[in-house]
């Protein structure tokens, strides 16, 4: 085994947890005074770690170079795209956070903690481990780190009980889960005789037995949990409505890429040869998760939870793309993904920066009426997204559904495509629900619309990506995402 | 002229208009969306000028592989370039009528004019099926904003139904677009044009484009969005909605749904006709029970519009130029008829009918106008409207007498609403004193509607300078829709079929041929 080549290969893995411990040091002595510092040096990390992924990422790296550590981990160009949209949301994730957590809306516990940021990186390192799993061991190792840095995330207002209950629901259902989804890679072990994904496929091929069917369905069904796929999103709202802001941007982005990718790893790479086997259960995921989430967002007063039954619907549109199972197919998810996340902080980071008189940050519909009169940049970027979600042209959020609606019909799921893209309509009727609030209804309030040049960078630079100039960036982003798509489909047994 | 992209640039104008009218306060957004909407249609009379009738089919085209998936293709043909016409003629004349009428985030509003003209431009001019939805689709974001920030009262429940009402309709096609284009390979309007589906699957395609373009016209049943839409719109809302909206829907059928599915559109051509049937008939009898001037010409929009989609499904030349001449026609008239309720809604803040009276007396000049617009929708001789609901129904008159017969009643209802509308504005005697104490038009006024008189009578005296543009794509089109044209039934009772026609010519298979030249004719 060549260490030095492997060591090669995870080298932002490591600069990462190398920061991660240093900060931690750093943090126990510092204290929360140097929480601010320690966030910008993770984000600096992170930014290093993402560049580092360019030449790999420009050039496309796939084959029997990319293996890593005896093949338990396969830094393929597919891993590299999961990994730098992982780190920009990251990024992104820590720009909004110190704000956030000096205000008034932190509640009584003023100041960021400086544990933050650290598990933050942590949980960046895990979910890159992964995207990058060639093994369920490996696997399970990148989900537990990932998982536990987040159900700490969540809680980290520890006072705040909405906060409290957020990460405890978090947590039990997480690590239910995580149960299903060990159940079902021992199954699969029992049944193959090895927890390589490539030992596994070779196992799983001709008739498959029941019990190595009930592994596929317990694997799959642990990884809709993480990924709160219809019907297993009941933890999403709560958790959503209840986590700091800043947390929930980015558990609606970060993780989500993570789990999306990890998912598409393991249906392609591992039961790849066994299609039949989960096309119809990721199909009626897909559906669920449009259906669902659309139906499930309409009677939300509160923002946070109405995004969280918007995550769960772009989930469904995601996984349209996965259903496909081809190429055409995974690289169109791919391309959802990126604009997915850009929508997504672009969102958040618009409810960040709302704030009443008393500090405290809008929730509900009632607090931001009439935005487009007292706040008008914001709503109007807030419009751009709403639109854009609901995937009205000229926004980049219709591309998203373009593609994945493309690769549908190309691959000849016809009556599929029809059903969910008419069920996308069921989710406009929310999405515009937020720009009727905020541009047709009388002002409710004062609103401070202070907030960092963080905040505002951010805010300009999504709503730029989502605006029709984003289409420019089409062709490079599809070019990369094919690319990843590809080396997915790269079979090394 | 030569390789100055003008389509790009009369959609540039607008586009950095709406931008600048974003920033700025009120005084200088009206000044600025003015000036945009006036060099746009100065570029757009170049455009006509420069339009080579008997040319190319296609002109003025550029392309440009700027986006993944399907690329930045414009062109016009006759028809098109009728279409944007009217559309650039119409905004200066939106952007006057909402002059003093809108006081409130002006420029916001004159943003979402601007934008929505760029988008029209794009529509008819775009050359590349997915840029063509792209924005076909676009156009419901400034539109519900203009509905939902500017209307009336009940402008809520107008501005969601309109947007989801339209978008269920459009995503059904974006289906089919996604169909045809795994078919054909190419997502080139004018190759997918040509190229021939199989019959089964142009079943389902052409329903699916229907989906959208029956929400759009609107046919009945799908038209109950309108008239919510209409009376809450503001005025120019109205007009641009009327005018130019509901031609997207024509527009879609002649471009996508006869020539892309000609067998399919034989197939539902009765569809078609019972609901044009039923439309003009019914929405005619509703109108004229209206209490509200806005809600009875949206109504009336319905009734001719159904005039529209039985001259397109005609299958023969002179339908195709009827429906497009009343669409055209019915862009002016309506959109002016809306123009003169906003006149008058200006004054008094009201479109309740019984709310005015006598208006000829103290407004001679408007009466002026009013009538000739009403007698335009009516379809007087030397009127726009009579040029094209003739050749539409001579039109399906060869095909359908009983179609023909029903659709005339149209007009004859159509008079009965408009003159009991007239009657009740203009004529009698002053039963209110502030409708009585209402001022003549402005000069302002005068402006808006002086140029859209001036075209109702350009083409309904010399309807040529219009029809001369498009008579080669019609020809084009009829020799496409040839083959598969439904059976008329002007000869129920043929007699003994001779051994071969009297006329017969060699080349009997050649159905397409032959036709392609009598077409051209």
């Amino acid at each position: 085994m060549d260490f030095v080549a492997s060591f090669a290969l995870i080298l932002p893995e490591l600069l990462l947890s190398f920061t991660g411990l240093v900060l931690l040091l750093v943090a126990a002595w510092g204290g929360d005074k140097a929480a601010r510092q320690i966030a910008i040096a993770a984000a600096a990390a992170l930014f290093v770690a993402g560049f580092l992924l360019v030449p790999g990422l420009h050039f496309g790296t796939d084959g029997p170079a990319t293996l890593a550590f005896g093949s338990l981990l396969k830094i393929d160009s597919f891993a590299l795209f999961a990994k730098a949209l992982i780190y920009l949301s990251a990024i992104a994730a820590l720009m909004i956070a110190p704000a956030f957590f000096n205000s008034a809306a932190a509640g009584i516990e003023r100041g960021m903690r400086a544990e933050y940021p650290v598990l933050v990186l942590f949980a960046a390192v895990g979910m890159s481990i992964m995207v990058s799993a060639n093994d369920f061991m490996s696997l399970y190792l990148g989900l537990e780190l990932n998982s536990l840095s987040a159900y700490v995330l969540a809680a980290i207002l520890r006072r705040d009980t909405r906060s409290g209950e957020a990460g405890l629901k978090y947590f039990v259902l997480g690590a239910l889960a995580s149960g299903i989804l060990l159940y079902g890679m021992s199954l699969l072990y029992g049944f193959t005789g090895g927890t390589a994904f490539t030992a596994v496929r070779a196992g799983l091929t001709g008739e498959m037995g029941t019990g190595a069917l009930f592994g596929v369905i317990f694997v799959l069904s642990g990884l809709a949990f993480k990924i709160s796929a219809v019907p297993f999103h009941m933890w999403t709202p709560d958790v959503y409505e209840g986590a700091p802001t800043p947390v929930t941007a980015f558990f609606a982005t970060a993780p989500k890429v993570a789990a999306v990718a990890l998912t598409a790893r393991v249906v392609f790479e591992v039961f790849g040869g066994q299609v039949a086997a989960w096309q119809q259960i990721v199909m009626f995921m897909a559906l669920a998760s449009i259906i669902f989430g659309a139906l499930g967002a309409i009677g939300q007063e509160n923002l946070k939870r109405l995004l969280a039954y918007s995550s769960i619907n772009n989930i469904g549109f995601i996984l349209l793309g996965l259903a496909v199972a081809n190429v055409d197919g995974a690289s169109a998810m791919l391309v959802y993904l990126f604009i997915y996340v850009a929508m997504s902080i672009g969102s958040f980071v618009a409810l960040l920066m709302l704030r009443g008189e008393d500090g405290a940050l809008f929730e509900t519909f009632a607090d931001i009426r009439g935005l487009s009169v007292t706040q008008p940049a914001i709503a109007w970027a807030l419009l751009v997204f709403m639109f854009s979600l609901a995937g009205i042209p000229p926004l980049l959020g219709f591309y998203s559904k373009f593609v994945v609606f493309q690769a549908t019909i190309e691959a000849g799921l016809v009556a599929f495509g029809a059903i969910a893209i008419a069920a996308s309509v069921i989710g406009a009727f929310y999405y515009i629900k937020f720009v009727k609030v905020m541009f047709f209804d009388e002002p409710a309030g004062v609103v401070t619309g202070k907030s960092e040049a963080g905040h505002w960078v951010l805010l300009g630079l999504t709503a730029l990506i989502v605006s029709p100039l984003g289409y420019l960036l089409t062709p490079s982003l599809t070019d990369l995402a094919d690319k990843a798509a590809r080396s997915l489909f790269i079979v090394s047994v | 002229m030569e390789g100055l992209p003008i389509l790009s640039l009369m959609m540039l104008v607008p586009l950095a208009g709406a931008a600048a009218c974003l920033f700025s306060g009120a005084a200088a957004a009206r000044w600025i969306a003015l000036t945009a909407t006036l060099v746009t249609f100065v570029l757009g009379v170049l455009l006509w000028s420069n339009y080579q009738i008997g040319g190319p089919q296609w002109q003025f085209t550029e392309r440009a592989e700027l986006f993944a998936g399907f690329s930045y293709a414009l062109g016009i043909d006759g028809i098109a370039l009728m279409l944007i016409m009217l559309s650039v003629f119409l905004m200066p004349v939106c952007i006057l009528a909402s002059w003093e009428s809108v006081t409130k985030r002006v420029g916001e509003y004159m943003a979402a004019f601007l934008f929505m003209e760029v988008l029209m431009i794009g529509t008819f001019a775009a050359q590349d099926l997915f840029l063509f939805y792209v924005f076909f689709e676009a156009g419901l974001i400034p539109m519900y904003l203009i509905i939902g920030v500017w209307g009336g009262d009940n402008r809520i429940y107008a501005s969601y139904k309109f947007f989801l009402y339209t978008l269920l309709g459009s995503v059904l096609m974006l289906i089919a677009m996604f169909w045809m284009v795994a078919e054909a390979g190419t997502s080139d309007i004018p190759t997918l044009m040509q190229y021939s589906f199989p019959a089964e699957a142009q079943t389902w395609l052409w329903l699916a484009f229907f989906a959208s373009f029956a929400v759009k016209v609107p046919m009945w049943p799908m038209h109950t969005w309108l008239p919510d839409a209409h009376v809450q719109a503001p005025t120019a809302g109205s007009v641009i909605l009327a005018g130019v909206l509901l031609k997207l829907g024509g527009y879609g059928f002649i471009r996508f749904s006869l020539p892309m599915f000609p067998e399919a559109s034989a197939q539902f051509a009765w569809l078609v006709f019972v609901l044009s049937m039923i439309a003009v008939v019914y929405t005619s009898l509703v109108a004229l029970v209206q209490a509200d001037m806005k809600k009875l010409i949206a109504y009336s929009s319905v009734a001719h519009m159904a005039i529209v989609t039985v001259g397109l499904f005609a299958f023969n030349v002179q339908g195709l130029e009827g429906a497009m001449i009343v669409m055209l026609s019915h862009g002016l008239v309506s959109g002016a008829l809306f123009l003169c309720v906003g006149v008058i809604y200006d004054r008094l803040h009201t479109r309740e009918i019984a709310r005015y009276g006598g208006l000829a007396i103290n407004m001679p000049y408007y009466a002026l106008f009013f009538l000739l617009f009403t007698m335009a929708s009516i379809g007087l001789p030397g009127t726009s409207g009579f040029v094209g609901e003739f050749l539409a129904l001579a039109g399906i008159y060869q095909t359908s007498s009983l179609v023909a017969l029903i659709c005339t009643t149209g007009i004859i209802l159509g008079a009965a609403y408009m003159l009991y509308l007239y009657r009740r504005v203009a004529f009698g005697g002053q039963v209110n004193e502030d409708a009585a104490a209402m001022r003549d038009i402005s000069a302002r006024e005068w402006v808006m509607m002086a140029p859209i008189a001036a075209a109702v009578l350009w083409m309904g005296v010399y309807p040529e300078s219009f029809l001369a543009p498009m008579r080669k794509d019609i020809a084009v089109l009829d020799a496409r829709l040839a083959a598969a044209a439904p059976a008329s039934d002007a000869a129920l009772a043929p007699g003994a079929p001779r051994s071969e026609a009297a006329n017969a010519m060699p080349h009997h298979e050649g159905m397409d041929h032959s036709s392609a030249k009598e077409g051209a004719h």
